[in-house]
């Protein structure tokens, strides 16, 4: 088991003819994925590197069966792909696309209520299945199949819990980015609630960022719902006040927001906290054996209290 | 994006709303014509800044005449602005608004920004304006209303009417005020608005409700559909940051001596909490994304060598889809190219990291290579106590 992709995803790229969609595209056929094509009706009917061209997401699904889409067209539009996945009954979108406006976002949430789709971004990494399949644009091979699931706000720390994670043996399920916007699909409360129900996922890695409130609203949910062991690294405890530090969703304003509000709430849920980005593998594997009374990686040596 | 008061209030105006005649005034020598056939006869000179808290710190002033109007202006252009929310350096003035006076009863305040957990605009109304609203939510929070308008659909009569109702408006006041959040909210979407907020709305003896502060903060996402509204996207941002931006890059700059060069804007920020965890200081945020070439790199570097408070330079970069070696290529190239004499820490992991490491080692340059995240962090901090 694994959470949201696995062998029964089929993928199709919209966007697929930018130069960032179609090396990603490629990217997650070789790790496995199943891509049945992409999108983009300029050039319907075509094939690009193997993969069929349709003249929209509907065609697609009609001709392919495809159940997961991957978003890759440029921000003053990406809004309107997504409803256009969503409205041809696509299960999965997956959005990268980074820079969409809040109100193009918050329409899309809106309307995304009365679907069965899911949104997961945007501005994402998107989602990795460990050895199974992969929709985003995570370097495939830091993964390893294993035991934690992992979900976070920022693409490069998703990848240093999951190399950390391989690198420990613990390895993982899936590794879900969910994006560093204020409006987006999945978030944290969403995807830990999968990994409480996945019976192959053992221990949850929650890397959250300063903004919004999220984070706090995950504690309260972990606090009465889960019952693995989560470890927690929230980013962005030393910046400054007001100012947008690369995500847009990473701003603290007013009193509320702050990585100390955040740490504080995951700490009072029994959440484990990494001080550093550097510790979260090691931080994990200590909140795995105080739960089971055993070491789980091949560091035992140095997995210390 | 911010507005400017002068830039949010032109806008409001279009949309409808009742703002008081005002003038923007970018020179001294400006101010008599401007005044002259304006109608204005005294008012308020008000410096224009990104800041609260104005009034206090002597940013607004009245005038009765043209002489007082054209001295405080003299005054106000070019000061540096010290008010509770700047800081001690201040922001420059570098224009001012003239503005008619108004005779105010009461003072009411009114914002609509965007709930993040809800996921949905918020509008907030409070009987106490002219105050903090941080401080009137922590002291009185039932002198605050939220309001929670359905997206995609015009503003409701009952939102209108729960706002007016809770303000103690009656009448044609009640009237008046829904015409207001009506014209704000449609003013909130149609430009993007992250927060409009209005502080006060004052009650005047004459004229009815009449907005006299605005702030105006438009989505960084939205600025290029944006750009009519006269806001200027790099207002608060330094030489450098521009010049960054330019390149993908994006950087600000802070107050530390350790220069960190970063991808991703998360592990950016972990880095520099990294940092200062282990007692040293970051001297800006880096991130050069996640495509960065060697072109990239090297300007990079350049822009964190011209801060002259940088002692050390930490390179923290996890390469995915950016493999190690090109980037281990663009460091030891700009290294050359700038005769770099400060300390450089390496810290390079994930694809092709054995080759990029190895390029490092054989360029002869005197780079320090850390193992992970903490060890480069410590390893910079220690290069920097050593030297001082």
């Amino acid at each position: 088991m694994s959470i949201l992709v696995d062998k029964n995803t089929k993928l199709i790229t919209q966007g697929i003819t930018g130069k960032a969609g179609l090396f990603h595209t490629m990217q997650c056929s070789d790790y496995g994925t199943n891509v049945v094509g992409g999108v983009n009706p300029k050039k319907a009917g075509t094939e690009i590197e193997g993969f069929p061209v349709f003249g929209s997401v509907k065609e697609a699904v009609d001709k392919t069966g495809a159940n997961t889409s991957m978003i890759f067209v440029p921000a003053p539009v990406a809004a309107k792909a997504i409803i256009e996945a969503a409205d041809a009954g696509v299960k999965l979108i997956v959005a990268i696309t980074e820079g969409i406006p809040v109100r193009d976002m918050l329409n899309v949430h809106h309307y995304l209520k009365g679907t069965d789709s899911i949104l997961i971004g945007p501005n994402c990494p998107g989602v990795t299945t460990a050895d199974v399949a992969k929709v985003g644009i995570a370097p495939g091979f830091i993964h390893r199949k294993g035991k934690i699931g992992v979900v976070s706000r920022s693409g490069t720390l998703t990848y240093e819990a999951v190399y950390q994670t391989t690198r420990s043996g613990l390895g993982q399920t899936t590794a879900v980015g969910i994006g560093g916007d204020p409006v987006h699909g999945l978030n944290h409360i969403d995807v830990i609630r999968m990994f409480e129900n996945d019976p192959e996922t053992e221990g949850i890695i929650l890397i959250g960022e300063i903004g919004g409130n999220d984070e706090e609203a995950a504690a309260e949910f972990i606090k009465s719902n889960v019952s693995k062991p989560v470890t927690a690294f929230i980013a962005g405890a030393t910046a400054p006040k007001g100012k947008r530090m690369g995500h847009a969703g990473a701003i603290i304003s007013g009193s509320g927001g702050t990585a100390e509000s955040k740490i504080k709430a995951l700490e009072q849920a029994g959440v484990f906290v990494a001080k550093t980005a550097a510790d979260i593998g090691h931080i994990m594997c200590i909140a795995l054996r105080e739960k089971t009374g055993k070491c789980h990686c091949n560091k035992e040596e140095d997995c210390r209290y | 994006m911010k507005l400017y008061e002068y830039q949010s209030k032109a806008l409001l105006r279009r949309a409808g709303l009742p703002v008081p005649a005002s003038i923007h005034v970018e020179k001294v020598l400006e101010v008599e014509s401007a005044l002259s056939g304006s109608g204005i006869n005294e008012g308020v000179v008000k410096a224009q800044a990104f800041t609260g808290g104005r009034g206090k710190a002597g940013g607004v002033k009245f005038f009765r005449t043209v002489g007082e109007a054209r001295s405080i202006t003299s005054e106000m252009i070019g000061m540096q602005l010290v008010t509770r929310q700047t800081g001690p350096g201040g922001v420059k003035i570098n224009s001012v608004l003239l503005e008619e006076a108004s005779e105010i009863e009461r003072e009411y305040y009114v914002a609509i920004l965007l709930d993040r957990a809800k996921v949905n605009p918020v509008i907030m109304v409070s009987p106490d304006g002219g105050m903090e609203i941080e401080e009137v939510a922590e002291k009185t929070p039932e002198r605050i209303l939220r309001m929670y308008p359905e997206i995609g659909k015009p503003l409701s009569e009952n939102v209108k009417n729960e706002g007016a109702e809770f303000l103690g408006l009656q009448g044609s006041l009640k009237h008046q005020f829904g015409e207001i959040i009506q014209k704000l909210y449609n003013s909130y979407m149609q430009y993007d608005a992250t927060l409009v907020e209005i502080n006060p709305l004052a009650l005047t003896k004459n004229k009815g409700l009449m907005i006299l502060d605005c702030k105006f903060d438009i989505d960084d996402n939205a600025v290029f559909r944006q750009l009519e509204t006269g806001g200027n996207p790099n207002a608060e941002k330094t030489k450098a940051e521009i010049e960054a931006a330019s390149y993908g890059l994006n950087y600000i700059s802070l107050d530390g001596n350790i220069g960190c060069m970063v991808n991703g804007a998360g592990l950016a920020m972990a880095t520099m909490d990294s940092i200062k965890f282990y007692g040293g200081h970051p001297a800006n945020f880096l991130d050069v994304g996640g495509s960065a070439n060697e072109e990239a790199v090297a300007k990079a570097f350049s822009i964190i060598v011209s801060d002259p408070k940088v002692e050390c330079i930490l390179v923290n970069i996890f390469g995915g889809i950016m493999q190690c070696d090109t980037i281990a290529n663009g460091i030891i190239s700009a290294v050359k190219k700038s005769g770099l004499k400060l300390p450089l820490v390496v810290r390079l992991e994930g694809t092709n990291v054995e080759i990029g490491k190895k390029l490092i080692q054989d360029s002869g340059l005197n780079i320090i290579s850390a193992s992970d995240l903490d060890d480069g962090a410590k390893k910079a901090v220690s290069v920097i106590s050593k030297s001082n």
